[in-house]
């Protein structure tokens, strides 16, 4: 399957193309930049990632863990009298667990996001880079397109990428 | 391209720019060779550091009798230097989670190298407690393991190991938001790297990221879901440590008011660390464009401001300890101000009441020489103000046969001087080898607040 590589200069130009390209039924698969593009995930179809869904139930877990762990080794293994302060019951001695169960809820949350992100990212070390040209981290911006699932001839693709301001086209 | 920001608001990027300008200008001194003043001053904190592990080792080997600590005044350098390095860690959360949520743009330029700041500090804040065991060894039963470990669960009740939880949170979740900033920037250096072995280092820190349109829409949300965690993180790190004071019975410690004035005391010193070291930093690596007068304004500002809220929490003490009518409360105020740590006491005062006062006016927030010595008196302010907190309020106990004076031996000083040196070598090391601002941050800014926009390579060549 032969890929199109069309690099730009600047990212309002490829913003623009690809919106161009898009409405003509061009597929673009890939999009690679040094920054994010603002307004690019809609035009090419990526959607909103479900990373803060996960983010909130490694909350709740870790909230849970830290409530449970507590309760456990404070309440029922071994109730310890300190001056006197009311501690029989758990919810006598809630107010005191409040800031461990806040940092552990934040201790996993953010810990559960991170590793969640960089597994679904496939970001991780040790794995190669898989960008198309090294001057994406710097100041270039290219777009990735299937010449199969482009809707139309190869010429004319090319054509319409010129046109859209596209610094470079290479094929692979 | 035209400049989006209204003219009124001054631009955060100077000068003519492209993206590979920027690119350019923060890899330079990571390419480049270090100078001979990079080496002397690494050699200096080099040597502090040096002395200070000699004087760490020598505390565990003989035990915490070598420090100038008494039967009265159990907690004096050691915890005074805890909370000063904790306070100073702030900042760089401040700057990147809590300016984030507001989407303050100027953050941008500093945020990595105070994110690293943070990090180092909060290394650094974290040997006090774990050297003031004594037992460093045993510092493992602080977690809660089984009692075949040798101890009963730990205390939940307690804000010290409240404290262990928050410090250890604080310092993990700060690496991580760090981290997952630097890996796209890593990527850059990578891309551009020649030799080999720069190469191969930088191609494993960089986890192989290519920056895929979805790996930066994860990205985004990554960074925006940190941010809003490590903002109520940030309150809560520096409210614990002033409950370790506070929920104790000793007069001029036992106040309600300790959390909130502690937060703030933390945010202006950690402000005025970071002005110090980017002040340095803008003027070595010739970075003025990114790091302009208007960054160093906006940092004043919130020095001026967190400082008179300082200011007041200081005043509401007083007044409290005078109109809660309690006599021992009154006296530990009175024995600040007036007894045998007066000067402490009035060291603080000037520090961080009067000095950031000098905000107000306009040409001082811009004028770098007097910010940058008023960022050191912020620093010495502060420590004093963590000193004053703890010494005086112990050396005085509630039986006057048990009155002394606390004096710290050269043990004490050099293991703090050491943390000094060894933050000093973390950072020098963190800037020849890592990027000092946030490249792809800044990239998304120049557009609209670059001074001429994305300089136009087809016009101008």
């Amino acid at each position: 399957m032969s890929k199109i590589y069309a690099m730009y200069d600047d990212d309002a130009t490829l913003l623009h193309g690809a919106e161009k390209l898009v409405s003509k039924g061009v597929r673009i698969k890939e999009v690679f930049s040094p920054f994010p593009i603002h307004g690019i995930d809609p035009v090419i179809g990526v959607r909103k990632t479900r990373l803060a869904i996960c983010a909130f139930i490694y909350g709740l877990t870790g909230m849970s863990l830290a409530i449970i762990g507590m309760y456990y080794f404070m309440i029922y293994d071994w109730p310890m009298n300190i001056g006197g302060k009311p501690n029989y019951y758990m919810y006598q001695n809630i107010p005191a667990f409040i800031p461990i169960t806040f940092e552990v809820t934040v201790l996993c949350t953010a810990h559960g996001m991170a590793i969640t992100y960089l597994l679904r990212n496939k970001t991780l070390p040790g794995i190669s880079a898989k960008n198309p040209d090294p001057r994406t981290t710097d100041d270039k911006f290219v777009m990735e397109i299937n010449v199969n699932e482009a809707g139309m001839e190869e010429e004319v693709l090319i054509n319409e990428l010129k046109d859209s301001g596209a610094i470079e086209i290479n094929k692979a | 391209m035209h400049v989006v920001e209204a003219e009124i608001r001054e631009p955060l990027i100077l000068g003519e720019k492209s993206y590979n300008d920027i690119t350019e200008d923060v890899c330079a001194p990571i390419e480049g060779k270090a100078n001979a003043m990079w080496y002397f001053v690494f050699g200096i904190a080099g040597l502090l550091a040096l002395w200070g592990i000699g004087n760490i080792l020598y505390t565990i080997g003989v035990g915490i009798g070598v420090w100038g600590l008494n039967k009265t005044v159990g907690w004096a350098w050691d915890i005074t230097n805890f909370v000063w390095w904790v306070g100073i860690g702030h900042a760089g959360t401040l700057i990147s989670a809590v300016l984030l949520l507001f989407r303050q743009r100027w953050r941008m330029a500093i945020n990595r190298s105070a994110e690293a700041m943070t990090i180092f500090a909060v290394m650094m804040a974290a040997l006090f407690p774990g050297i003031h065991m004594g037992r460093i060894w045993q510092a493992y039963w602080v977690l809660p393991l089984p009692n075949q470990f040798g101890s009963l669960w730990p205390n939940f009740n307690s804000p010290l190991l409240w404290d262990v939880f928050a410090i250890s949170t604080y310092f993990s979740v700060s690496l991580v938001f760090w981290y997952i900033g630097l890996i796209p920037d890593f990527a850059t250096v990578r891309d551009r790297a020649i030799k080999p072995l720069p190469k191969k280092i930088y191609s494993i820190l960089a986890f192989g990221w290519s920056g895929k349109a979805k790996h930066w829409n994860r990205f985004e949300e990554v960074s925006l879901v940190l941010a809003g965690l490590a903002t109520p993180l940030v309150f809560s790190v520096h409210s614990i440590v002033s409950m370790d004071f506070a929920t104790s019975v000793i007069p001029g410690w036992h106040t309600t008011i300790f959390p909130p004035y502690f937060v703030a005391g933390a945010v202006f010193s950690g402000f005025a660390m970071v002005l110090t070291l980017m002040l340095v930093m803008r003027k070595v690596y010739r970075l003025e464009d990114y790091l302009t007068l208007k960054h160093v304004e906006y940092m004043n500002i919130i020095i001026m401001l967190t400082g008179s809220m300082v200011g007041v929490a200081y005043l509401t003490e007083l007044f409290v300890a005078w109109y809660s009518g309690v006599e021992y409360e009154g006296y530990a105020f009175m024995n600040r101000a007036t007894g045998p740590y007066w000067w402490a006491y009035w060291s603080m005062m000037t520090c961080n009441v009067i000095s950031p006062q000098l905000m107000w006016f306009k040409k001082i927030r811009r004028n770098l020489v007097i910010t940058f010595i008023l960022s050191i008196v912020v620093n010495i302010g502060m420590w004093f103000e963590r000193f004053v907190i703890i010494v005086t309020s112990l050396h005085r106990d509630f039986l006057p046969s048990s009155w002394t004076q606390f004096h710290p031996t050269y043990v004490d000083m050099g293991v703090f001087l050491g943390t000094i040196g060894l933050f000093f070598v973390l950072f020098l090391l963190y800037a020849r080898a890592f990027p000092v601002l946030a490249l792809n941050e800044v990239k998304t800014i120049l557009r609209s607040t670059g001074e001429f926009g994305v300089k136009d390579k087809k016009v101008k060549g």
